[in-house]
């Protein structure tokens, strides 16, 4: 196998020493993670590797020399430098080496061990990889490798091929914490040795975080304990807070807030970057929620919205007035059953009218009603999305109750066709074996069955189209509710820390590596650039996505047709407990 | 070490084959196709720009000419970043693995690189879709099960070049597999010499029309 130097791009203008990093042995490859320099005492560095080694549980050592000539070629400094061979044992020893003024390296790997003629070194093909390291140190793999349990000495072993690189750059942080202004015996060359990165908010924001995290939990802990008190358990309140989506909306928000502000630190990556996506989606609903508060606020927008809204109500109520005096007379062309025609048409206006009563009483309550939902915009935008959707809900409940009529007679009716229409033809539904098998009917039953089949087949046409028409008014219903609902799960579910972070540091997501081969000379070893490959966005909102709380529909098309078909009612936006009828 | 070659494509359209040899352990191969032809532009613009021009003639409202404009160019734009693919790059190194790399005509590069461990073998497969067609594929190992295949990965996919100049690529990569295959350190370990003449796999999978 080719052996593969690992070598970090800062490293590359720094002075003559010792490579220093871990030798991976299955891949047959070395990732340098450091220089040392001159002066140094052999016993003080391999103390330091042995400390290092220790904390970090990455198997350190030292692997070779590294040779920058800037001035004329100093022989004395390249017989030193190969003595060294003999102080620090490994095999195999890299002699790295770059001239002054070329941009071509040479490398040599001696093994001693294993040679074909003993006493003289065999020498590998080395091909040197350039990496960022502080790029691959910041950036995490996806699907992350997975690591064994702490307990072996080398933890970084588990991982495979060049996994292994990121883990033993991402495991050695305690190798670079020491800069070259630090007074320790070893003096190194690494990412950080100008100066360790840190940030004066980031170090401020840590250290307020514990006192404002206990704080705010300990409020959340308190009004959670106020919502789970026996008073809101009375019936029929928790049936009236499950058909309601802001209380879902309201329950969802608390859980993640909770969870944002629990005092435990966030053990892994992937819960990190959970805690982050929720922290921001949180920010941008209460900022699109005060958006659309100042927008409502101003220029007298609520009195405008509330003086508009009962003449809508009005105008649908006069709107299906319309259409029910149109299905009493002749819809379409088609001839009705006049009587029953006349009695389902009476029955629903009455029950118009009943609800445009309803309405006007209700009239000069509204604008302080929606002075005060519009006041909820202040706890985000879902929250008045979902509170919108409960609205339009409540305003149009006439319509789910004629819709609710029509499938019952529906369905009432394709029962009785269904099972006359056995008995017309002779047969019987077998409720012991679930089949369909022959009968012989008296003369008397076959009679009255016939006559009623052909009544209720007369009669179809009529609560037919009755159904179809208030079907299709609650689908539309049903629509404008869900597009809402989408809305507010887009808000919900998107994970706009990860996209950002892919967008202005695409390094910290990687998918994988790329090379690139850099200019190369015959004779000398072959010298590869090694990139991170970042995420694609549609994985990186696949693999971050935030789950939702399950308001989505749980039927196929298939099936909806089906109950659709049999009157069956259909409860698409409901949550998967009450399902039931 | 550079070398250029033409071929053909499986449609009868030109293929500029770049090889360049850095090392004995690494080459890579660069299939580049014809760029945007100045009369199919030209043709597919007036189509639309000439509709337009109809539909304003019948509705008389200007607000179609310009929708016309505007989805002329974000078509273009979207055609030149996600469709049109001018150059494909395959990079194989010895002991790390196989990088594949596609540049689009605006300049986006899509790169993809499998390791070695995980390449069991690079081989042409045969598929027969309206008349049989050859395409160069890279097999990967089954995590689970070493001797199984788990993915066909098809290489070339946008350029579809002809049998030979797929034969060429195939042997150049068989010569830097066949150092995975026998390592040169153990002298007693059994030397599979390269095959000349490739195996083609004859699997008849009907492919989906790519």
């Amino acid at each position: 196998m080719v052996l593969k130097a690992f070598f970090p791009t800062c490293c590359a203008a720094a002075d003559s020493g010792l490579l220093v990093g871990r030798w991976v042995p299955e891949q047959s490859s070395a990732v340098v993670l450091a220089v040392v320099h001159f002066p140094f005492i052999p016993s003080q560095v391999k103390e330091f590797l042995a400390q290092v080694q220790q904390t970090s549980q990455v198997g350190v050592a030292v692997l070779g020399t590294w040779c920058h000539r800037r001035q004329e070629p100093e022989d004395n400094l390249g017989h030193f430098l190969e003595g060294l061979s003999a102080i620090f044992s490994h095999e195999p020893w890299l002699q790295l080496c770059r001239e002054k003024g070329s941009t071509f390296w040479s490398c040599k790997a001696t093994r001693w061990q294993g040679s074909t003629s003993p006493g003289a070194p065999s020498e590998d093909q080395v091909m040197i990889v350039f990496y960022d390291q502080r790029k691959v140190l910041l950036s995490q793999l996806h699907p992350p490798a997975i690591l064994p349990d702490q307990e072996t000495g080398d933890a970084a072993a588990g991982a495979v091929g060049l996994a292994a690189v990121f883990h033993t750059v991402a495991r050695s942080e305690v190798l670079f914490r020491s800069d070259r202004f630090d007074e320790g015996p070893v003096r190194l060359s690494h990412w950080q040795s100008d100066g360790v990165e840190a940030s004066i908010l980031v170090e401020l924001a840590k250290w307020a975080s514990g006192p404002i995290c206990l704080l705010l939990a300990s409020l959340l802990s308190l009004v959670s304990a106020v919502s789970a008190c026996w008073l809101f358990k009375l019936w029929p309140l928790p049936f009236i807070w499950s058909k309601l989506s802001t209380c879902e909306q309201l329950r969802y928000r608390l859980e993640q807030l909770t969870l944002i502000f629990s005092p435990q630190k966030a053990e892994n990556p992937s819960q990190r970057m959970r805690k982050a996506n929720m922290c921001v989606s949180v920010l941008l609903d209460v900022a699109l929620g005060l958006t659309l508060l100042s927008w409502l606020h101003g220029k007298g927008r609520i009195e405008q919205l509330a003086d508009a809204l009962v003449p809508v109500a009005d105008r649908v109520a006069e709107e299906l007035q319309h259409l029910l005096q149109w299905l009493m007379g002749a819809p379409a062309g088609l001839k009705m059953n006049r009587a029953l025609d006349q009695v389902l048409g009476r029955f629903f206006l009455y029950h118009i009218h009943l609800w445009i009563s309803y309405i006007h009483l209700m009239s000069p309550f509204i604008e302080r009603i929606v002075w005060h939902v519009g006041l909820s915009a202040c706890l985000g935008l879902t929250v008045s999305l979902s509170i919108l959707s409960d609205i339009i809900a409540l305003l149009t409940f006439h319509i789910y109750c004629f819709y609710v009529y029509g499938a019952r007679l529906y369905c009432l009716k394709i029962c009785g066709l269904s099972s006359l229409w056995r008995l017309f033809r002779g047969k019987k539904w077998n409720v012991l074996r679930q089949r369909v098998d022959s009968c012989s009917y008296d003369l008397d039953q076959l009679f009255i069955g016939t006559l009623l089949f052909t009544i209720l087949v007369f009669l179809l046409p009529t609560t037919a189209l009755y159904y179809l028409v208030f079907t299709l008014l609650r689908l539309l219903v049903i629509t404008v509710q869900g597009l809402i609902h989408l809305l507010v799960d887009l808000i919900n579910s998107l994970p706009l820390y990860a996209l950002g972070l892919r967008l202005c540091r695409p390094y910290r997501l990687a998918a994988g590596v790329k090379f690139r081969v850099l200019e190369q000379e015959a004779g000398r070893p072959l010298r590869l650039l090694m990139q991170i490959n970042p995420l694609s966005y549609g994985r990186v909102v696949h693999t971050y996505r935030l789950p939702r709380y399950g308001c989505h529909p749980t039927h196929s098309w298939g099936s909806l047709c089906r109950k659709l078909f049999f009157g069956e009612l259909i409860y698409p936006w409901r949550q998967r407990e009450d399902k039931q009828d | 070490m550079e070398n250029e070659q033409s071929f053909s494509d499986i449609c009868g359209g030109r293929l500029a084959l770049q090889r360049r040899y850095y090392s004995p352990s690494c080459r890579e191969f660069c299939l580049s196709s014809p760029r945007l032809s100045l009369r199919s532009l030209t043709v597919v613009t007036s189509t639309v720009w000439l509709a337009a021009y109809g539909l304003f003639t019948v509705c008389e409202n200007s607000v179609v000419l310009s929708a016309a404009i505007f989805i002329t160019l974000l078509g273009l734009l979207g055609y030149l970043h996600f469709v049109k693919i001018d150059q494909e790059t395959l990079l194989i190194i010895d002991s790390l693995g196989i990088q594949m790399t596609s540049s689009y005509a605006s300049g986006k590069e899509s790169t993809t690189f499998i390791e070695m461990d995980k390449v069991k073998d690079v081989i042409i497969n045969e598929a027969i879709y309206m008349k049989v067609i050859y395409y160069l594929c890279i097999l990967l190992k089954d995590p689970v099960e070493p001797h199984e295949i788990s993915q066909v990965v098809p290489v070339f996919q946008s350029a579809k070049p002809r049998l030979d100049c797929l034969i060429e690529v195939y042997r150049s990569c068989q010569e830097i597999l066949a150092h995975q295959k026998a390592p040169s350190t153990s002298p007693q370990a059994h030397q599979k010499a390269p095959s000349t003449s490739p195996s083609i796999q004859k699997a008849s999978i009907v492919s989906r029309g790519k």
